[in-house]
């Protein structure tokens, strides 16, 4: 089974990261935090992985 | 833009910081290169012609870009004037960081390489986040180019090496002038020509110009004065910049924090020049007392905090900045043409000011030659503006990006860069997403009215409508042979000049066993190629194999058809 990627995987990083701040445009905090909390639980389904899954909450955890 | 802007004395700030330095250390008996006047006000003929004098090309401002102009032109036969309101190089350094396609211009231009020799290569940075170094880095410059990827030198030696290029071509006997106190005070624009009055230090003189370019930097009083649109972004928020001589034993890396202990909240950066001059950069924020924050007492205090209460050093420079993301709508307004900071203006995160100016004037000498000399439609000077609002997009684009990672303007914005951030340490998977500023790369003009027909077998690095990429060549580089003028360059295969309108595409025949870098740049898979270079080195169309016809076609196209 696959591992989590650590190493970047993003074509376009900048281009990613900037669309991903326009999806936050005119939001207040709270609708910010929802929406992302959507993107994760949207992710995670795309991912499927239980595995990578719980890499991918150590690393989040870790890193704070 | 610079707001603000001061200058301390030559004796430097008497105060605790230069403890450590001896006396006449800091007394400093060298001036400094822009306290010297470099084209001192001289009364010129042209002050009592009557009628009054006209000149093909007339260039507003001797910064940078104005230099560059001038250069680029008098090497083309182009008698040109610049007039500047002040006879002196950059006060203090502003620009730092000029990067490869500006070295290579410079190159063109014959001044890169006092520029290079003195300049400080660099690879290698460090990223702080917090009181933690999160990682290091180092950018591996591709091999088998001239140039390196970027060198660091102070803008006023970048300009005094372009005022020596103008003075050898005045040996040589080109007609290139710098005329200092010599300010453009009022614009009248024509159909066939522009008229100017210029205020001297003896009162004041008309001439006209066929061609006007204004290179009078981000207030440009030539926009002003033709009442033109400036629009874009206004970043909220003040940098203090200051340049600081010190003898410390830093690496030559650049140095980045984010949210550093010793400026709560905000960046900083740290970056060598040459001569012992580092430039320090600090974010203060937007609700600030400028006069206040210039005052020594307050400045000496931060930089201490910073660099440690042992480090002695002198400032050389200090000034409180903001800046704005913004660009004329169009570069171009008859008889007047818009180059530099007057037609577009930067963050300074990516180096992207004096680096895309260079650019702008290398797209428009050709051009405009072309029309002086009758070979080419006025309406090729539109696509100078076309090409270089690209340019100037793409450049506002990369350095608002980073402009907005350095300085989060929301809630959860700031939580995704601290979260970029957090995860960099120990996952290289962020890195890339942590903007500091990325390095200025030339645009491609994919889509301009001006290329030719592309050829999808030979490698995407070399497609039409970008710079050539230089790789070695002969005993040499292939950009030393290529540049100033339309040529061919035919790979493995015999080609015959073209001309249309007066104007003909000399071939450089190139053998690939010979060059193996060219093979990978050039080539690809493909066996042989043909490409048709315009004088500024941007591809302008490129086949595997052409007949004259076919190459006749693409030159003219290049030329505006
Ligand atoms: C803090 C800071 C850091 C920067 N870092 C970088 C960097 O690392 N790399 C980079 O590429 N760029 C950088 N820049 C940007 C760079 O300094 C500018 O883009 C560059 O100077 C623009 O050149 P210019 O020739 O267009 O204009 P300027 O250099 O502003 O020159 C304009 C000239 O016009 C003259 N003038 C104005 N009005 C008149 C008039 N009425 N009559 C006659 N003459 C007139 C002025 O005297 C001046 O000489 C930085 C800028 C700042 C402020």
């Amino acid at each position: 089974m696959a591992d989590l990627i650590t190493t970047p995987n993003i074509p376009n990083a900048d281009d990613f990261y900037a669309e991903l701040l326009a999806a936050h445009d005119g939001l207040e905090d709270a609708a910010s935090n929802a929406l992302n909390a959507r993107l994760l639980l949207t992710l995670s389904n795309h991912i499927g992985d239980r595995k990578i899954l719980s890499e991918a909450l150590e690393v989040a955890r870790a890193a704070g | 833009m610079l707001r603000g802007d001061r200058r301390y004395g030559e004796r430097g700030l008497k105060t605790g910081a230069t403890a450590g330095l001896s006396e006449n250390k800091w007394e400093r008996p060298v001036k400094k290169i822009f306290e010297i006047p470099m084209y001192p006000y001289a009364r010129s003929t042209d002050q009592d012609a009557s009628p009054r004098a006209r000149h093909p090309v007339v260039i507003i401002g001797a910064g940078p870009v104005g230099l560059a102009a001038a250069i680029d032109l008098a090497q083309q036969d182009v008698p040109v004037l610049v007039l500047d309101d002040n006879d002196r190089v950059s006060t203090g350094s502003r620009a730092i960081c000029f990067s490869k396609r500006c070295l290579e211009i410079a190159d063109r231009l014959g001044a890169a390489k006092p520029m290079v020799d003195k300049g400080v290569l660099w690879n290698k940075g460090k990223v702080f986040f917090g009181d933690r170094e999160v990682y290091d880095f180092n950018l591996l410059p591709e091999e088998g180019h001239k140039m390196p990827a970027f060198i660091n030198l102070q803008q006023y030696y970048f300009e005094e090496y372009m005022v020596d290029r103008v003075k050898a071509l005045q040996a040589e006997g080109k007609e290139i002038e710098i005329r200092g106190k010599n300010k453009v005070a009022a614009i009248g624009t024509h159909d066939t020509h522009v008229t100017l009055e210029i205020d001297t230090p003896e009162g004041s003189y008309n001439l006209d110009a066929d061609w006007l370019i204004a290179c009078d930097g981000a207030g440009s009083p030539t926009r002003r004065m033709l009442g033109k649109d400036f629009v874009g972004r206004v970043f909220e928020d003040n940098f203090l910049i200051a340049d600081v001589v010190m003898e410390a034993d830093f690496p030559t890396e650049r140095w980045f924090w984010f949210d550093p202990p010793f400026n709560k909240g905000q960046s900083a950066l740290l970056h060598k020049q040459p001569d012992g001059v580092w430039r320090i950069d600090l974010q203060l924020g937007w609700d600030i007392d400028k006069e206040k924050e210039m005052k020594p007492e307050n400045i000496i205090p931060r930089l201490k905090a910073m660099l440690g209460d042992d480090v002695a050093f002198e400032l050389e420079w200090v000034s409180i900045y903001t800046f704005q993301c913004r660009r004329m709508e169009d570069f171009r307004h008859g008889r007047v043409l818009f180059a530099g900071d007057s037609a577009h203006q930067v963050s300074p995160f990516g180096a992207r000011g004096a680096n895309s100016g260079l650019q702008d004037t290398d797209n428009l000498c050709w051009k405009l030659k072309l029309v002086i000399d009758g070979k080419a439609d006025e309406s090729l000077l539109d696509t100078y503006s076309v090409e270089r609002v690209y340019g100037a997009d793409e450049n506002i684009l990369n350095s608002s990006r980073s402009t907005d990672f350095i300085t989060p303007k929301s809630t959860v914005s700031k939580l995704l860069r601290d979260a970029v951030l957090d995860l960099s340490e120990e996952n290289r998977f962020a890195r890339p997403l942590v903007n500091s500023g990325r390095l200025s790369v030339p645009c491609v003009y994919d889509g301009s009215s001006l290329n030719g027909p592309d050829e999808g077998q030979l490698p995407e690095c070399s497609r039409v409508g970008s710079v050539l990429k230089d790789a070695p060549f002969e005993d040499g580089f292939l950009l030393e042979k290529i540049g100033g003028k339309f040529q061919i360059l035919a790979i493995n295969c015999a080609i015959q000049p073209v001309t249309t309108n007066g104007v003909t595409a000399e071939v450089v025949q190139i053998s690939t066993p010979d060059e193996a870098m060219i093979s990978v740049r050039y080539l690809g898979k493909a066996k042989t190629a043909v490409y048709l270079i315009r004088p500024d080195q941007v591809i302008a169309a490129r086949w595997l194999t052409a007949d004259s016809e076919t190459l006749t076609t693409a030159l003219k196209q290049a030329m505006g058809g």
